[in-house]
Order: C-alpha cells, then sequence, then structure tokens
C-alpha cells in the first residue's frame, strides 16, 4: 500500500512525524521531544534476549511510564548525569517505515533504524534494530502513545549502556 | 612470578596503598586466570533457571564454555561446552530443553548427563576406543548452596559449604524474603562491557562512599518521586542512615545498611504508588509472622550488598540482583546480570520488584550507567600508572566502627587478592 492512504494515514505522513522525532532525539531538544508524547505514554527497551515480552513479568532495559519518562528527561539534561556528560553524539537513520494498523485514531508502526552513537573519542558504537510504535492521530499528525525498540543485537555487550534516549 | 606485595597495608600509619599495576596488567591477568579464577568457586548459575529435567542454558563461567543443565533424572550438571573428538561447541543454543547435545562437526552425541551416547562409524574405532571414557569433561568440583551453583577448577578446593564461610548467613537473608525459602532468576537478562578491570566492578558494587557524588540525579529522582533522602547529621556519615562494612571471610564481604530507600520486601515508599501501599503491609505480616519481629526487620529494612569473592555480587536494595562479570582482556569486562525474586510473588509485587530495579540498577537504570561512566575513567586514568602509582584506600582505617561509606571492605577484597596471588603475608 506504497503511496495509499489507509484510513487518511499514509506511510508518508508517519516519515515525516518519525523523521521530525528523530532530529529532536539527535539534537537533545527533549523538552520538545517530550512534547510530542501522549499523557499516557510508555517507553520500553525490551532486554536483548526476550524481545517480545511484557516488562511487568521480564526484566528490561527500560521500561518508563509517562512519569518515568519526564524523570529521565530530567536526568539525562543534567550535567550530574555523568553518564551522558558529555553527551553522546547520535544519528538516527530510519527506514523500511510500514503502517501495520490503524484502529479508530490508533496507528501502529514498524520501522528499521540505526543509531550510530559517538562518545567522546571513543569509536563508533552501531544500535541496530526495530521501533514498534503506537502513534495516535492529533490534528494533521501524531502523539506518541507508546515507543518499543528493539535492539537487534544478541547483548548489549560493547554498545555498553542506554543511559540516552534510544 | 615472584611473591611480591601488590599493597602497602601499614596499619601503624592507617595507611592502605594499591598499586595500579594490578588493574593494567597483562601479567597480572593473566596470573589471576590460574590464581584466582583457577582456585576459586565461581558462579555458574541458579537452580531455578532450570525447572525441568533436561532444561539447559549455555553460557560462561570464568571464561569457560559451559552447559549448565538437568539430566533425565533431573540431576544438575556443569559440563564443558566442548567436543571431546575435535574440540567445537557442542551446545550452540542458548538455552532449552534437549535430552542428547550433538555437535555439527561430525554429529558426536552426548546425552543431557554428558555421556558419549552416539558416535557416527564407530566401527571404525580401535578396541581400546572407550566411549565411556569420552564424554563431555566437567570442572573438577560443581555444589550449590541453596539453588546457587558454583563451580571449581581446582579439586583440592575445600568445599563450596567452606568456602563461602560466613556468606551464607547473607544469601539466607536474601531467600528469607520468600515464604518457601526460594527466590528464582527473573526471565530476561542484561549483559554489557565495561571498559574497566574486572576488580573495579568488585570496589564499586559495595562502595558506599561513591553515591553522594556519581548518584546526585538518582537521589534527584528519589526526592521528585517522594522519597527525601535527609543528608547526614552525625559526623563521618555520607549517606543518611548508618552502614556497617562486614568481614565474612575468605575474602568475602558485605555491606549492612539501614534501608533509607524502599524495598518491594517490605518497605513501602510514595514511588511504588498509594495502591501498593496494602500488599506491601502483608508481605510484611507474613515475614513478621513466619520470621519473628526481629528476623523480619533484618529481612526488611536492612540493604546488603554482598560480594562472593572474586566475581559474584548479590545486591539486595532497591531490587535484589544477581551480578557477575569476567575480564575480555585488562581493561575491559563483561558483565551479567539478573533480577531475583520470591518464587510465588503476587503478579503486581512483581511487576513493582522490577520497575523497582530499573529506578537503579542495569544499562537504562537512573544509577548504574554513571557506575560504569566511573569505572571506565579510572581505567582511562590509569594510563598515567607509571608516573601516578598508587591508588589511595586508607578511608576509615585503624577505626573501631567499620563504616559502609568507609573503605575497610574493599581493603578485605584487595587483602585476600593480594594473598591468592602469591604475595608474602
Amino acid at each position: 500500500m506504497s503511496g495509499a492512504a489507509r484510513n487518511g494515514v499514509t506511510r508518508a505522513h508517519v516519515e515525516d512525524f518519525l523523521y521530525q522525532e528523530a532530529a529532536l532525539l539527535d539534537d537533545w531538544k527533549l523538552k520538545e521531544w517530550e512534547a510530542l508524547l501522549t499523557e499516557d505514554a510508555a517507553y520500553y527497551v525490551p532486554p536483548n534476549d526476550l524481545p517480545e515480552s511484557d516488562h511487568r513479568h521480564t526484566l528490561f532495559l527500560v521500561a518508563d511510564d509517562r512519569e518515568r519518562i519526564r524523570q529521565r528527561i530530567i536526568r539525562v539534561l543534567d550535567p550530574n548525569c555523568h553518564a551522558e556528560f558529555p553527551r553522546s553524539r547520535t544519528r538516527r537513520m530510519i527506514s523500511n517505515v510500514r503502517v501495520l494498523a490503524v484502529d479508530h485514531d490508533l496507528v501502529s508502526v514498524a520501522a528499521n533504524f540505526v543509531c550510530y552513537r559517538y562518545r567522546r573519542y571513543e569509536r563508533i558504537r552501531e544500535y541496530v534494530g526495530g521501533y514498534r510504535y503506537v502513534l495516535k492521530r492529533s490534528g494533521g499528525s501524531f502523539l506518541i502513545k507508546e515507543r518499543r525498540v528493539l535492539i537487534d543485537a544478541h547483548e548489549l555487550g560493547s554498545l555498553g549502556s542506554v543511559s540516552f534516549i534510544l | 612470578m615472584s611473591a611480591r606485595s601488590y599493597i602497602i597495608d601499614d596499619h601503624e600509619k592507617k595507611t592502605f596503598l594499591l598499586d595500579r599495576e594490578v588493574l593494567v596488567s597483562e601479567g597480572v591477568l593473566r596470573e589471576e586466570m590460574t590464581r584466582i579464577f583457577g582456585q576459586c568457586w565461581i558462579y555458574v548459575g541458579h537452580a531455578s533457571e532450570l525447572k525441568k529435567p533436561g532444561d539447559f542454558r549455555s553460557r560462561k563461567a570464568a571464561g569457560r564454555p559451559v552447559i549448565f543443565c538437568r539430566d533425565q533424572q533431573g540431576a544438575f550438571h556443569c559440563l564443558f561446552n566442548t567436543c571431546r573428538h575435535r574440540g567445537a561447541i557442542v551446545c550452540t543454543e542458548r538455552e532449552g530443553n534437549r535430552r542428547r547435545f550433538q555437535c555439527l562437526y561430525h554429529g558426536w552425541t552426548y546425552g543431557n548427563d554428558g555421556r558419549l551416547v552416539g558416535v557416527p562409524g564407530e566401527d571404525a574405532y580401535g578396541e581400546s576406543f572407550d566411549k565411556s571414557s569420552h564424554g563431555l569433561r566437567r570442572p573438577a568440583r560443581f555444589e550449590d548452596y541453596r539453588g546457587f551453583w558454583f563451580m571449581c577448577l581446582d579439586r583440592e578446593a575445600p568445599p563450596l559449604s567452606q568456602y563461602l564461610a560466613l556468606a551464607k548467613d547473607y544469601i539466607d537473608l536474601v531467600l528469607d524474603q520468600s515464604p518457601s525459602g526460594q527466590m528464582e532468576i527473573i526471565a530476561g537478562v542484561q549483559e554489557y562491557d565495561v571498559a574497566a578491570n574486572w576488580k573495579l566492578m568488585v570496589e564499586n558494587s559495595v562502595d558506599d562512599y561513591h553515591l553522594p557524588s556519581t548518584h546526585s540525579t538518582w537521589l534527584n529522582f528519589m526526592a521528585n518521586s517522594g522519597v527525601k533522602i535527609e543528608p547526614p547529621k552525625e559526623e563521618g556519615l555520607v549517606l543518611p542512615t548508618r552502614g556497617a562494612a562486614v568481614d565474612l571471610g575468605n575474602g568475602h564481604f558485605t555491606t549492612d545498611n539501614i534501608n533509607f530507600r524502599g524495598r518491594p520486601v517490605a518497605k513501602w515508599i510514595p514511588l511504588y504508588g498509594e495502591a501498593a501501599q496494602a500488599e506491601i503491609d502483608g508481605i510484611r505480616r507474613e515475614l513478621v509472622g513466619r520470621l519473628g519481629a526481629e528476623r523480619a526487620r533484618r529481612v526488611a529494612d536492612t540493604n546488603r550488598n554482598l560480594v562472593i569473592f572474586p566475581n559474584l555480587v548479590i545486591n539486595d536494595g532497591s531490587s535484589v540482583t544477581v551480578r557477575t562479570f569476567y575480564p575480555e582482556g585488562v581493561g575491559k569486562m563483561h558483565v551479567t546480570a539478573w533480577a531475583l525474586g520470591p518464587r510465588e510473588e503476587s503478579e503486581s509485587a512483581r511487576a513493582r520488584r522490577l520497575d523497582a530495579f530499573l529506578t537503579f540498577y542495569g544499562p537504562g537504570g537512573f544509577a548504574t550507567p554513571d557506575d560504569v561512566e566511573a569505572l571506565e575513567l579510572v581505567q582511562q586514568g590509569l594510563a598515567n600508572w607509571t608516573e601516578d602509582r598508587w591508588s589511595e584506600m586508607s578511608r576509615g582505617m585503624g577505626k573501631d566502627e567499620h563504616l559502609n561509606s568507609d573503605e575497610h571492605h574493599l581493603r578485605i577484597f584487595w587483602r585476600r587478592w593480594n594473598q591468592l596471588m602469591g604475595a608474602a603475608a
């Protein structure tokens, strides 16, 4: 359904939104990014060994509800967040965007990503995986209701931490 | 290697210094492989990870690929994951349930008790070929303490129970959280590298001195979540409550602190939400009924970061984590961490435990990434070790009371390490 609209939602609409979001994250404009979230938004990074699991039964890397996301933003913007001071430089490439389903005002989306991360003078770290979103239609655009980051690596290993918003 | 000491341990001057060479030297790392990892009991896994006969996990213990498994009778085994024929890894799956492990190279097949049960074209071997002597090799020793399985490469080592010494009491305290005395490893493993010498993780896991400076954003988060952590009023303290550092023998040690940051079992804090209060009160009542008031207080109102020498940490704090680590070169370690919880825990209590875990621990937690940063900065700073040779570790030395925020317990580790590395006393 390349260019076709599904209940008025096209891949191009979704891509525009994901690119805008990626730019805010890469630019560390986290307050602006936060404005893209619904009041009940959640952010998940499941463990590498069990990407398809439930954070209520399984130990995740990140399982933030809306309030925890707010606290995470406060933390990572604080110069005393040593893991991100100086801040990592990141650059995200997003592709293979697919609109999986549209149910009233909710839109399920999958995309591939590569996030390159530089830390001080360290070698590049490449986070590779898939994004899964539940977007909520809002005005002419979307808000993020759920954001799930599936990392393809079998373990974090040399990727080290997920101290920035992946 | 000649018997030299890597520490200056001067009781008269109350000075303890560590030679930074031990954190950067390839020669020291090679020596550790035989003197530390070749002689000590090394954690392999927890019984709860293998629930049924035939269950297995393939992993590394002391850098050795092993299969941690149960046979058809349910007995636990630790097998070297190396084919007796030509040495290939036999089990390539991470976990599962199997009666047989077959090497993909020439098809030699082993039972889940390690016996060699199948050799393709067996009739081509001479009469002296004895299948029964070609089972998968295994570490010299393999024993458990209440479900925590350890292996030891040294046949002459003391039994595990004796090796663990007083650390057993602190494992018992963790297990007492469970009404049946059974804790289980929760699904989802955190595996990550830290670009630092492995021994820095030992120090960091029990060092309470660093909390206010390294983890100020975590303290801020706690305050934002309704948990006001007051700075200490007593002289000499850096944490809001008094805590001790305890020597447990054979290089093991623990912190033992009055809790100030909430515990899933069983101290409610606003972070858990109002709805959780009744359930946590119920968990507390169960503890008191089963263990008595005094023991219940020990279980529910103290936080303990326990080190089993050399590389197992059980932190019973914001949640319970089991963490092991192993060097991958002198300036890098690989960390494996799990969450541990009571087997009979309710769904809501389990979810709360996992959420509490993530407030502090792990690669996406609000504290661990800053610990990792600190350790990596130490390793980077050590590049100057030849001109700036000694690390300072004298804090609290010579005092009668051993505080968790002093360095008594770090000295216990280094004295034991120094002794095992062959230093003259």
